[in-house]
């Protein structure tokens, strides 16, 4: 037995290597190192970690599960309240959520609840267990916009209720930001998120690829002519942001978005996928979030020299810590507090040839109570970099609420939204995710998916009462 | 999938297909676009639409292989099908949203080059059918290159002109729309231009010369399609457009081509180590400098 204070290592790929393959970094616990860090639960009657929880899994029952080696009950026990854990257990910031509230962390370090729900899905699915589907409907039709992790989970929760759901798509793959956004290398596609989609269908949740809301079909039209009694808008927030800076527009200036679908999505790292993806020698990702992480980790993949430029200090980074670590571990090149002012383009060819920089240093905290970078003059200095990649943020994509009669949105083009039950302004129409936070987590939609299931399953039973 | 009830070739390297597809059928309007994808290891290929009928529920597109999807959609006949076939994308052209009574005082003159030939067919499709004729110029490398001539004929007045003359006139669109305007007294106070991005730049030159405001159909590099990726981002005015959701129409005389042509240009390597990999298969095993391929 190892120190009962520190969580049973998980073993990982060896950085210098990793940084060369686009294999998943982490391998998880296998079944035996999972008992064990199992054993460090001392299962708290009021268990803090159930409340860190967006979908509230009974986390001290499952890891009882695992404990005893019955991995089928703990497999159970999430399923409950998760249609989506062997994802969750890879990329949920469990620090903030669940073993941020643990009792264990007091004194040392938390339970290792994240690596024992990927543990428990992993299991399940190596052993061919899905989550069971309801017994019958009861005839009343939903329809759910996006088939991504808020859409995904309130589609399931609401084919358990006996709903026939139909998930509307747009991009021909579901998974919305778990297949096009996230990479590979840290939620493998065809061996974890496609298997959890189909889970969600084994439920009897249908799934309609190639349909943009909006433009294909509006929702009314969905209400008026094909039935819906209900709906959910779970569309993410898609737009790419940019900085506004001279020489944006230049050959080798991508957002993150375009970035990491090409090669997420459409697979481009891959010899025999069609779509092209730059190879840069230096690349120069701005911003300091996950996606910032995905887009950096995913350049040093196809080669490149990656630089991340973030205008704030380490502490600031809104990456988690372990993207972060995995991050430095692989050998990315973290230039903080410092800005870009303008990128330099090659008049001749058009391409990037560098960028122009100036660096920061922390002043009075802001709105957001971090303090403010400001910058120091005089400080401009020259990047050599040939490729740029912005990952500066999304804004939700106004398609769905410009077609929508009398869906409100707010200041910033989200959709209005009670955090409850994930009403919107217009009667039978739920929303949430992205769509209404702004960019976020895939655990924080799955919460307000989960949320909307419950509110539309009372608007349906209030409606036919 | 999406069932391809019929193709055939328009000319040398052009290809026509009608497919199957009820939801885009149902609400597309002229100027919008489609993004079609053969198979899995497929690229996202956006197409203006060429013509739709809500009956049947179908979309006909109009292409020119060029990269490696292409070349593989090209090789798909009658009864294939495409795995993905997604939109209206886009939003319709402004002249459909404009009264009918303003169009008919209007003197149109439609501008088609190339492939591009094509989508100005619903346009002007539209307009006949809502009783608005407009001038059409179609211009093509020779006359082989010449495509939907008969069907024009029954919606326009339609003007040929070829590079080499080969066929009715000869030389570029804007020498055409020239003599339209100089020696054939027309007068025209509307134009658009649809085609390859040189062509669209210079006819916009000269419309500017004659103060004809001019609408083009911009087709740049994309991915989604839905404002996501933004891969389609275009100069226009002092502005950063995208063009799947600004456009994919803008005022020409606002349109920063030298840029625009220069971001079409941006996968040209890559595509064309796509392509090779494409053409020669197995037998491709790199050397040539280019691919990678001996990586």
């Amino acid at each position: 037995m190892g120190d009962v204070l520190k969580k049973v290592p998980v073993r990982e790929q060896e950085p210098k290597v990793r940084a060369t393959n686009f294999e998943e970094v982490c391998y998880g616990y296998n079944k035996e190192e999972a008992m064990e860090e199992a054993t460090r639960c001392i299962h708290c009657k009021n268990a803090k970690c159930i409340e860190g929880c967006p979908v509230s899994i009974n986390i001290p029952e499952f890891i009882a599960g695992v404990k005893e080696g019955d991995f089928k009950k703990a497999y159970e026990v999430i399923s409950e309240s998760s249609a989506l854990p062997a994802v969750c257990g890879r990329v949920c910031p469990q620090e903030t959520q669940c073993e941020g509230r643990c009792i264990r962390g007091i004194k040392g370090e938390p339970v290792s609840i994240g690596k024992l729900e990927r543990f428990t899905a992993d299991w399940a699915r190596e052993n061919g267990i899905t989550p069971a589907a309801p017994a019958s409907t009861n005839g009343h039709k939903i329809a759910v916009i996006g088939a991504g992790p808020s859409g995904l989970t309130c589609a399931g929760d609401l084919a358990r209720l006996g709903y026939e759901v139909t998930i509307f798509e747009a991009l021909h793959k579901a998974g919305g930001v778990l297949s096009y956004g996230i990479p590979e290398f840290r939620l493998p596609k065809s061996k974890v998120v496609d298997k959890e989609i189909e889970n969600v269908k084994g439920l009897g949740v249908k799934i309609e690829t190639n349909v943009v809301i909006g433009k294909s079909i509006t929702i009314d039209q969905l209400m008026d002519e094909e039935g819906y009694e209900a709906v959910f808008i779970g569309s993410g927030a898609g737009l790419p942001m940019f900085m506004n800076i001279p020489g944006e527009s230049a050959l080798g200036v991508f957002s993150a978005n375009e970035y990491l679908t090409r090669n997420n999505l459409m697979k481009a790292y891959l010899d025999e996928y069609d779509t092209p993806i730059h190879h840069g020698k230096k690349v120069a990702v701005i911003g300091g979030g996950n996606v910032a992480m995905d887009a950096a980790r995913t350049a040093l993949r196809l080669g490149a020299e990656v630089h991340i430029v973030y205008r704030r200090s380490e502490a600031e980074l809104p990456a988690r810590a372990e993207e972060v670590h995995h991050a430095k571990e692989e050998g990315i090149i973290f230039d903080l507090l410092c800005n870009p002012t303008e990128i330099l383009v090659d008049e001749e060819t058009g391409w990037v040839k560098g960028m122009r920089c100036i660096r920061m240093e922390l002043g009075e905290p802001d709105a957001s109570g971090r303090r403010r970078p400001v910058e120091i003059p005089g400080s401009e200095f020259e990047l050599d970099v040939d490729t740029v990649i912005m990952s500066l943020g999304t804004s939700p994509n106004p398609l769905i609420s410009s077609t929508t009669i009398g869906l409100d949105v707010n200041r910033k083009k989200c959709i209005i939204a009670n955090e409850e039950n994930g009403q919107t302004s217009k009667a039978g129409v739920y929303a949430g995710g992205d769509a209404v936070t702004g960019a976020a987590t895939v655990i924080l939609a799955m919460g307000a998916g989960k949320a909307a299931a419950k509110g539309i399953d009372e608007f349906i039973k209030s409606k036919n009462a | 999938m999406y069932k391809i009830l019929f193709a055939d070739k328009l000319a040398a390297n052009i290809y026509r297909m009608v497919v199957e597809a009820p939801r885009v059928a149902a609400h597309c309007q002229p100027g919008q676009f489609i993004i079609a994808k053969t198979d899995e290891e497929g690229e996202r290929i956006p197409l203006t639409i060429c013509d739709y009928d809500r009956e049947k529920g179908t979309i006909t597109i109009v292409f020119q292989p060029v990269g490696a999807s292409t070349t593989e959609m090209a090789k798909l006949t009658t009864g294939d099908a495409f795995e993905d076939f997604v939109g209206p994308l886009g939003n319709p052209s402004d002249l459909i949203d404009e009264p009918i009574e303003e169009l008919k005082k209007k003197h149109i003159v439609f501008i088609a080059g190339g492939v591009g030939t094509a989508p100005v067919y619903p346009q002007v499709k539209w307009l006949h059918e809502h009783g608005v004729e407009a001038d059409v110029i179609i211009g093509a490398k020779n006359k082989d290159l010449v495509i939907l001539e008969d069907e024009f004929k029954q919606v326009c007045n339609l003007y040929i002109t070829t590079d080499d003359g080969s066929y009715q006139r000869k030389g570029m669109v804007t020498v055409c729309l020239q003599d339209l305007i100089e020696k054939e007294g027309k007068k025209y106070d509307h134009c658009v231009a649809i085609g390859p991005m040189i062509m669209m730049k210079f006819v916009c030159k000269m419309t500017k010369e004659y103060n004809i405001p001019t609408i083009v159909s911009m087709n740049p590099v994309m991915v989604d399609g839905t404002g996501m990726c933004g891969a389609c981002r275009l100069i226009v005015g002092d502005e950063v457009k995208f063009a799947c959701v600004d456009g994919p129409e803008f005022d020409g005389h606002k349109v920063d081509f030298d840029q625009a042509m220069q971001r079409s240009r941006m996968y040209k390597s890559e595509e064309s180590r796509a392509l090779l990999k494409e053409q020669e298969g197995d037998t491709h095993h790199g050397g040539c400098g280019n691919c990678g391929g001996d990586k």
